[in-house]
């Protein structure tokens, strides 16, 4: 009686652990995701969200990732900076997930940044952006200035006059962002005749429109984010103002053109590595998967379409690298090799600086609000960062650059 | 020299129209009736999102603006009745309680509404004056926001129901007492509120970006006049507004949007701490 109630034990015993390595070989992937579904930011974040579930469910009906499906936790920070890092801190210590993606503005991503920076989880931030972190922990999906601001401000000085006026939201965005439209308009012999930074959340803009009309620029730059904000094109409209207007965030990212009435967002040109009406075999395929999945989504934006490439990137970075650790996926970096085909044509990742090469192209406005592209530029690799002495390859670098504080020596 | 005296006055109705209109409600239902209304800007929202709606349903802009101050109203009406009556003598309760169904409002509206609408085009045209093109439709709203400050003072002052609102605000009991119907004056003076944020949602959505948080855009803007104002509407509101208006036109001219953002609040402190019973309060002991 004693000897088989043992050995029943025994046998239960062994049957569980079998169990449990069975489960632990098919334990899924996790992946912590934050991205604004409610709150100022929610039209632009509700499409990353999609955009990253979309990602997820092919991703695991095609059989996962190294054999392990993937496990989606996604929580809902509203646009709170304090919230991001309380995520981030349960994503990482109580979740213990493989790999973190999102955050929308750059407070936000410099809100998670320390945090993520002290553990070996790999962060994907999905955003274009002002560009300039050099940061080992991070991987950044969006493009960059010198993809953005490179080609538009020429552009736009070129064809429209060198007096430029600004407004931008009040945060870094919006004064690094500043920051790199003085230092190309230098190039350029452009000059600034007015710059004005508004604080998040403000949405009356008559004084704004005024002090415009007063300083006679040839064209505006838009740097504002925001519902509230985007409330400038409407009074401006109104308002009869009608300057050519250039941005790096407009139309793509937060699909003003889709929102507001004609023709409030007339001229408005913007360079982007993604946009709904791009216009390939490729993105059109792409275009087709994800309204199926999501049939009411207004627009399938900028950042929406870099969370779901971000997820493939993850894919392939782990593939090769035959491991989840940080280490092993920078070597993958390291040697050039994480590449996808997107719909927007190849990305890879920038060994140096962890920030992805795009195809930009020059897409503007008409009063109808139909999107033209006027301008093909190819693939451009985010080399700013590189060239001013940013090397991950070599060195574990924790910091954002800007023209104005670069490396201590090149 | 005229192009420059008149934008200064343009500006100045602006920022007077915006402060006016965001407060006039929450005047009535703060001020007066001391009901601490944190879902002011929610009735401000549904007045934008009917009116909206309506425009994209085919109606003209006008009536459906018409329509989004009356759905307001009625709103505020019902949830007089269902939510704010119990608590008139719990205002701290009232502030909960209200904060609460704004948060409702605004994720229920998101769920069902989406993050966004699509705006609908702002109308009338433009003039020019000197150097300057101005919106014909923002002269539009500061004439909405004295018509407004001239109603309230018409319905308050001039009617049979405005002479019993007022008793019932000043002794609820004893207006009972002589006969006055104090639950419909309530009820009523609620919904004349919720109408007056659903107007002046309704009269700035054709000029903003459409989403369930828009309200909070103006809540600030409200609290701020109506307590810088103080309890009287008809004494308090309409003096907070210009003097408010003037600061940040002078400070946003001056020193751009977030110096006049400032100066604002600066000056909201320093009013409260000279004059706690806001502008009505100093011009009632004054005039007595």
């Amino acid at each position: 009686m004693k000897l088989s109630h043992a050995l029943f034990s025994l046998g239960c015993t062994m049957v569980l652990a079998t169990a449990a390595t069975a489960a632990l070989a098919a334990e899924p992937l996790k992946v912590g995701l934050m991205e604004d579904v409610s709150g100022d930011l929610a039209v632009l974040g509700k499409p990353k969200l999609n955009g990253s579930q979309l990602a997820v469910e092919e991703i695991n009906k095609a059989g996962g990732i190294l054999g392990r499906q993937i496990e989606l936790i996604h929580l809902d920070p509203q646009g709170d900076n304090a919230r991001y890092q309380e995520f981030t801190r349960r994503l990482l210590s109580k979740d213990k997930v493989d790999v973190l993606i999102g955050g929308i503005t750059s407070a936000s991503r410099e809100a998670i940044r320390p945090i993520v920076d002290r553990t070996q989880t790999p962060y994907f931030y999905t955003n274009q952006y002002e560009g300039g972190v050099c940061d080992a922990n991070m991987i950044s999906m969006g493009a960059v200035p010198e993809q953005q601001f490179s080609t538009l401000i020429p552009y736009m000085v070129e064809k429209f006059g060198k007096k430029v006026y600004v407004v931008a939201a009040d945060y870094n965005f919006g004064q690094i962002s500043a920051e790199w439209n003085r230092t190309i308009l230098k190039d350029v012999g452009g000059t600034v005749v007015g710059e004005e930074f508004i604080p998040l959340g403000v949405s009356q803009f008559a004084q704004t429109i005024q002090n415009i009309q007063k300083a006679k620029p040839d064209w505006l730059l838009m740097l504002n984010v925001g519902a509230a904000q985007d409330s400038f094109f409407e009074q401006a409209a109104a308002a009869k103002l009608n300057l050519p207007m250039g941005s790096s965030v407009k139309v793509m990212l937060g699909f003003e053109h889709k929102r507001f009435a004609p023709p409030a967002l007339n001229r408005m040109h913007a360079t982007a590595n993604w946009f709904e009406e791009i216009d390939t075999p490729a993105a059109n395929e792409f275009k087709k998967r994800w309204h199926a999945k999501f049939p009411n989504e207004p627009y399938i934006n900028d950042m929406g379409y870099n969370a779901y490439n971000a997820l493939y990137m993850y894919k392939t970075m782990v593939e090769k690298a035959k491991s989840t650790k940080l280490a092993d996926i920078r070597k993958v970096i390291a040697a050039g090799e994480a590449c996808i085909e997107a719909a927007e044509g190849k990305v890879c990742i920038d060994p140096k600086s962890q920030h992805a090469s795009h195809e930009m192209r020059l897409i503007a406005v008409d009063e109808k609000h139909n999107v033209k592209v006027l301008k093909d530029y190819g693939t451009i690799q985010p080399y700013w960062l590189g060239q001013i002495g940013c090397d991950l390859t070599k060195k574990n670098d924790r910091k954002q650059y800007t023209p104005s504080d670069l490396p201590k020596k090149l | 020299m005229f192009a420059e005296i008149f934008s200064f006055f343009y500006q100045f109705a602006d920022v007077f129209a915006f402060l006016i209109l965001s407060a006039a409600g929450l005047a009535i239902v703060f001020g007066m009736m001391g009901v601490i209304n944190m879902a002011h800007g929610e009735f401000i929202m549904c007045g934008a999102y009917v009116t909206v709606g309506l425009v994209h349903a085919g109606f003209p802009l006008p009536l459906a603006q018409l329509c989004g101050t009356l759905a307001a109203g009625l709103i505020g009406v019902a949830v007089e009745w269902s939510l704010v009556r119990k608590l008139y003598k719990r205002p701290l309760d009232s502030l909960l309680a209200t904060w609460g169904l704004s948060l409702i409002v605004t994720q229920g509206m998101l769920l069902v509404f989406g993050s966004t609408l699509t705006g609908v085009g702002t109308p009338e045209g433009s003039f020019v004056v000197g150097d300057y093109t101005f919106s014909v439709y923002r002269m539009v709203l500061f004439a909405a926001a004295v018509a407004v400050l001239g109603g309230i003072y018409f319905i308050f002052m001039r009617t049979r129901f405005g002479v019993h609102a007022r008793a019932t605000m000043q002794n609820a009991s004893i207006a009972q007492a002589t006969g006055v119907r104090v639950g419909r004056v309530y009820a009523l003076s609620f919904g004349i509120g919720a109408a007056l944020a659903g107007l002046c949602g309704a009269l700035y959505a054709p000029t903003m970006t459409l989403i369930p948080t828009m309200g909070a855009a103006f809540l600030v803007e409200a609290f701020v006049t109506v307590v810088v104002g103080g309890a009287n509407v008809l004494l308090g509101t309409a003096p907070a507004g210009i003097l408010l208006a003037v600061i940040r036109t002078g400070l946003n001219g001056w020193g751009g949007q977030i110096v006049g953002q400032i100066g604002m609040l600066l000056a909201v402190i320093v009013v409260i701490r000279i004059l706690p019973e806001g502008v009505s309060g100093w011009l009632a002991r004054k005039t007595r």
